[in-house]
């Protein structure tokens, strides 16, 4: 019971990493990036070139995973999200689509289809506290997700770039009547959602080793729904649907079915939704004319 | 030489033609009123001043340099400020962060100064300063616009519809503080529908005719006019 609240803590908390890009990205260029779950992926095959064939140490496998996908991210945005900034939404849904793809097939071809056996980057260890046995990599993805929580938390609400950032989400012509740059601050976005996707991607292929061009495609569509669940656009809500999404997982897996648990946790989306249509932390602000 | 200078601009809405060769100025300390019936371009104009819609031909000038292509959120670093029509103030952020938004631009060292005379004009504002924008009355919002607009230290203030939707004692009150403003040394281009009161206000004016400039003078004159006062006036 304990052992698998704790792996739905640690499998929502990846979830919860990813989310925060969709939502970040969607709170501020209000589109949906379905791109973002293949960046978790380029991230994985630069962490695993960076240690595997170069010989790097892990630690500057990680960064170099950061560093790709943040520029990557970005130069994303500009090439293929930025000239449709006044296009019909339904345009650049389908242009997101075709960068996942993108993505995946450039991925095919320079790595192949042959899976790869990623190495943990915290090494296979683990401790026993109580009767509980818990790896590393459940320890560490649990608290890299709470320490990018709060930083996060801190950065949008005291930071002057972030209450900017808050301010574009919401208006982006009063945003620039105030004089700040639109477009540098859905670069900003785009490249802390991207830097997030690599540290998730490293931290999901440490506990689940194995890297093939389609890896991020299904952790990107759960964290899209753990976005969603906790109210798509809301920093917390992101956590907390990433953290309940990975608990309902894994209990419907031990408890239920190994086979229906996906089915399982969109059904409880599906629910949330009809019950909750903006999500549980969804903001639904009351304005006075 | 005037302080701002619109020089013949044409603005398109796709095949619509928005604004034909409008040409106004406004000098350095003047209250100058830009008034026209609802649809006339009034808004088109204001947008085209600070980049927010880039004219097809013909320029904007300010203080004698080209700013017509110049990026939107460059132009408040020049010292002008846009309130836009229907406040648009940032409604999940608290009162202070919307000021702070307002000095974005500006040196974080000046900025407690700026909230303080800001406090000072708007007191009301000061007691709500850690309240959301979005549950503000129109009028206080209104106030909160004009201030944040303010914490920029503009020279040149552009006011749109700033009476629209509020109480008479709003109106007379956010009129009052306009002619304050305008008297602590802020030049003030103001688009009202509220012709009467704008022109009262004014020292100029130019009446905005389906995209066209109709009419224009001294605005004591314009108030007198008769087409003007059957017209906008409602009389």
């Amino acid at each position: 019971m304990i052992s698998n609240l704790i792996a739905g803590l640690s499998l929502g908390s990846i979830y919860a990493i990813i989310a925060l890009g969709y939502t970040m990205v969607y709170g501020i260029a209000k589109m949906l990036n379905f791109a973002h779950g293949d960046v978790i992926m380029v991230g994985g095959y630069m962490c695993f070139c960076a240690t595997f064939y170069l010989g790097w140490p892990p630690a500057m496998g990680i960064l170099l995973a950061i560093i790709v996908c943040t520029l990557l991210g970005v130069v994303i945005e500009r090439l293929a999200y930025k000239p449709l900034r006044r296009a019909p939404a339904l345009a650049v849904l389908i242009t997101a689509i075709g960068v996942s793809y993108f993505l995946q097939n450039a991925a095919l071809l320079i790595w192949t289809a042959n899976p790869k056996t990623f190495t943990s980057v915290v090494g296979s260890g683990s401790v026993k506290i109580g009767g509980l046995q818990i790896t590393h990599v459940t320890i560490v993805t649990i608290l890299v997700c709470v320490i990018i929580m709060a930083v996060l938390v801190w950065f949008t609400s005291k930071t002057k770039m972030g209450t900017a950032m808050r301010a574009v989400s919401e208006d982006k012509d009063a945003a620039q009547l105030m004089g700040i740059n639109v477009n540098t601050t859905i670069s900003v976005t785009f490249a802390i959602g991207s830097g997030l996707a690599a540290v998730a991607g490293v931290l999901m292929l440490s506990a689940y080793p194995m890297l093939v061009p389609t890896t991020g495609s299904m952790p990107g569509i759960k964290a899209f729904t753990a976005a969603v669940f906790g109210g798509i656009g809301s920093i917390p809500g992101a956590l907390l649907g990433g953290i309940l999404l990975g608990i309902i997982e894994i209990f419907s897996k031990a408890y239920i079915s190994q086979e229906l648990s996906d089915a399982i946790v969109f059904a409880v989306l599906i629910i949330v939704l009809l019950v909750k249509p903006a999500g549980l932390l969804g903001k639904q602000i009351r304005e006075k004319v | 030489m005037a302080m701002l200078e619109v020089k013949g601009i044409n603005v398109y809405y796709g095949l619509i033609h928005a604004l034909h060769d409008v040409s106004f100025e406004v000098n350095e300390g003047e209250i100058v009123a830009l008034i026209g019936a609802n649809g006339a371009g009034k808004t088109t104009t204001l947008h085209t001043i600070t980049g927010l819609l880039q004219a097809k031909s013909g320029q904007v000038m300010f203080d004698g340099k080209d700013i017509t292509r110049k990026p939107g959120h460059a132009i408040v670093r020049l010292g002008m400020s846009h309130v836009p029509e229907g406040r648009r103030v940032f409604a999940s952020l608290t009162v202070a962060e919307n000021l702070r938004m307002g000095a974005y631009t500006r040196p974080k060292s000046e900025i407690a100064g700026s909230l303080k005379e800001v406090y000072e004009w708007f007191p009301r504002l000061e007691e709500r300063k850690n309240q959301a924008a979005g549950t503000l009355s129109g009028g206080e919002q209104q106030m909160l616009a004009m201030g944040r607009a303010m914490m920029s230290r503009p020279r040149i203030l552009l006011l749109d519809e700033p009476s629209m939707g509020l109480s008479p004692l709003f109106v007379g009150e956010i009129f009052k503080i306009i002619e304050r403003v305008s008297s602590a040394g802020t030049t003030v281009l103001l688009v009202e529908q509220n012709a009467k009161k704008a022109l009262s206000i004014a020292d100029r004016a130019y009446v905005l005719e389906t995209g066209n400039i109709s009419k224009s003078g001294d605005a004591k004159a314009l108030l007198d006019d008769e087409a003007i006062r059957k017209a906008y006036l409602g009389e």
